[in-house]
């Protein structure tokens, strides 16, 4: 799977136009010049032979030194991904808890005023773009109310956090339509099943009912869900980061493409795909641990 | 006479009969009135909108609304309203056709996979996990970064990175009607197997793929209005909705409407097009 990634990224990097030794040194070039940068990247062997080293680097994390900064890919990488990491940790809480019971409220008042206002609220916030959602955010919160900052990482601990609820808002937004939607549909399922009717049959309360046993049971899809969306997130976190001024991967990516940082390009996207990857293996195996009927094959 | 007079009140009823059922999704109905009426107005632009889209007037620059801009102007003095309809026309169709490419590629390789199974279902369904494994809006903007900024830039980048939804829902469809007894008859039959497809396969497996597309639009509209935010999209002169509200963020403390009506523009779009979409999926589904 990695590796079919890797693939993917080679290739999407050699199917550029044009000659990105040409690129860097410019129109008046000298061939001898241009002939020995493409020595030194590598690009006058075979296209196997090239893909083979590669895939070497890539295993031993040698993504070559980006264009713009003359430092190795992965150092700068590794000092921009925290804000990324950060911002999608704090997403994913923020979006669980608001899906949560969002979906409880709109199942277990099925077809009636409650189940309509919260799908009619997620139905506008699938057609809603995030970068423009943020943008009203910053005007309503940075803006006018003045309780947050417009843009920026802020410092300090406390600054950090207060500079990410915004960003991280936004981006939960971005997924709360699509998990609630699920969710929903998820949880009318367990309200339907024979244990809740029984329970139901021996009295219990119906909050009772619906906290204890059917959020229960439906943490489960609710995981699952949140590792297929995880992409999703991760795709927002990178527009999002370009609205409040982030320094995380997502600007990075943006501005290495205004300025043709290749191998930049390359390795944020290599470094984003294979994050998404490795969350949905974890969500899969923890979600085969909290579920015996779940069988990994 | 009789006859014609016949034909005519059945046909009265049957279209009598059709607005009762559309009257029954009040929400299709919704969506199918305001889509309607912002196709009518992207469609109309030339001949509604006030002024050209381009139409520069330094004397009035960010002036607020009033009888001659009644949504006010930019920094450049152009008509707000006039460019909302033209940026309208440009999004409205960029994204439907960045959705038919993918549609059509992935229906066709879905079939095809599900269909025939074996060697080629395998290296299809690897790329398609490979494919998935990237974030959307990260695929797209290395595919535009790499085919280059503009609507031809967006067709393809949507094309290469949408496709594989299609190609799944229709592969799973397809897997299931390929058993159906049908299916076996029209081979016992000694049919061949394009007329198979075409004839017994697809008619059977389109409609999964129909009711995706409604809420994929939505998403492909939203993702080309922000690649044009991005710069990465629509080029300017060309008005498009992404690049209008990134222009209007700047002047955000004085003038909010020129980076909050675009989008209220494309909430609009993305919530039409949801309505039709779910109301075409309830009347699909089978009962």
């Amino acid at each position: 799977m990695v590796i079919g990634v890797a693939a993917a990224t080679f290739l999407l990097l050699h199917a550029i136009p044009g000659d990105p030794a040409r690129q860097v040194l410019g129109l008046h070039a000298s061939a001898a010049a241009i002939a020995a940068l493409r020595h030194r990247w590598g690009l006058d062997s075979s296209l196997a032979s090239q893909f083979g080293r590669y895939i070497g680097d890539v295993v031993t994390l040698k993504l070559g030194d980006s264009y713009v900064y003359g430092l190795p890919v992965t150092t700068i990488i590794a000092q921009r991904i925290g804000e990324t990491a950060g911002l999608v940790a704090i997403a994913t809480v923020i979006a669980v808890a608001i899906t949560l019971p969002l979906a409880a409220i709109a199942a277990s008042h099925r077809d009636r005023a409650a189940d309509h206002a919260v799908r009619g609220v997620s139905v506008i916030g699938l057609g809603m773009p995030s970068f423009w959602l943020g943008i009203v955010l910053i005007e309503v919160f940075a803006v006018h109310l003045r309780l947050l900052p417009v843009g920026g990482s802020g410092s300090g601990l406390l600054g950090h956090l207060e500079a990410l609820l915004l960003p991280s808002l936004t981006a939960a937004l971005a997924i709360v339509p699509l998990l609630v939607r699920s969710l929903r549909v998820g949880m009318l399922d367990v309200l339907g099943a024979d244990f809740v009717a029984a329970e139901r049959a021996n009295g219990l309360g119906e909050l009772r009912v619906l906290v204890w046993h059917v959020a229960r049971n439906a943490l489960i899809p609710t995981l699952t869900l949140l590792g297929l969306n995880i992409a999703f997130l991760i795709g927002s976190t990178v527009i999002v980061e370009n609205v409040f001024a982030l320094n995380g991967l997502g600007s990075l990516l943006v501005s290495s493409i205004s300025s043709r940082d290749f191998p930049m390009v390359q390795a944020i996207t290599l470094v984003l795909a294979v994050s998404v990857v490795a969350i949905n293996l974890a969500t899969d195996l923890a979600a085969a641990r909290l579920d015996p009927r779940i069988r990994l094959r | 006479m009789n006859a014609q007079a016949v034909a005519s009140s059945s046909r009265r009823r049957r279209a009598a009969g059709r607005w009762r059922a559309i009257r029954r999704y009040p929400a299709l109905l919704a969506g199918l009135t305001l889509l309607s009426l912002l196709v009518a107005a992207v469609i109309l632009a030339p001949v509604i909108s006030p002024y050209p889209p381009d139409h520069v007037d330094l004397f009035h620059i960010l002036a607020g609304p009033s009888w001659a801009h009644p949504l006010g102007t930019d920094e450049l003095g152009r008509d707000e309203l006039s460019r909302l309809l033209w940026a309208g026309r440009t999004d409205l169709r960029v994204g439907a056709l960045a959705v038919i490419f993918p549609f059509c590629f992935g229906t066709a390789v879905g079939t095809l996979s599900g269909y025939y199974g074996g060697l080629l279902d395998a290296f299809v369904m690897r790329i398609v996990d490979v494919v998935i494994a990237f974030p959307f809006y990260v695929l797209v903007i290395g595919l535009v970064f790499v085919v280059g900024e503009g609507t031809r830039g967006i067709y393809i980048a949507f094309a290469v990175a949408d496709w594989v939804v299609y190609a799944r829902t229709v592969r799973a469809t397809t897997l299931v009607v390929r058993e159906s007894d049908y299916v076996a008859a029209a081979k016992a039959g000694g049919l061949g197997d394009l007329r198979i497809l075409l004839g017994h396969v697809l008619p059977n497996t389109i409609s999964q793929a129909i009711v995706y597309i409604m809420s994929d639009v939505v998403l492909v509209i939203v993702a080309v209005v922000t690649l044009g935010y991005l710069g990465l999209g629509v080029q300017p002169p060309t008005p498009d909705w992404g690049s209008m509200v990134s222009d209007g963020q700047q002047f955000l403390t004085t003038h909010w409407t020129l980076a909050t009506l675009p989008g209220i523009a494309v909430v609009l779009t993305g919530l039409s097009l949801s309505l039709v979409g779910d109301g075409l999926a309830d009347r699909l589904r089978p009962q």
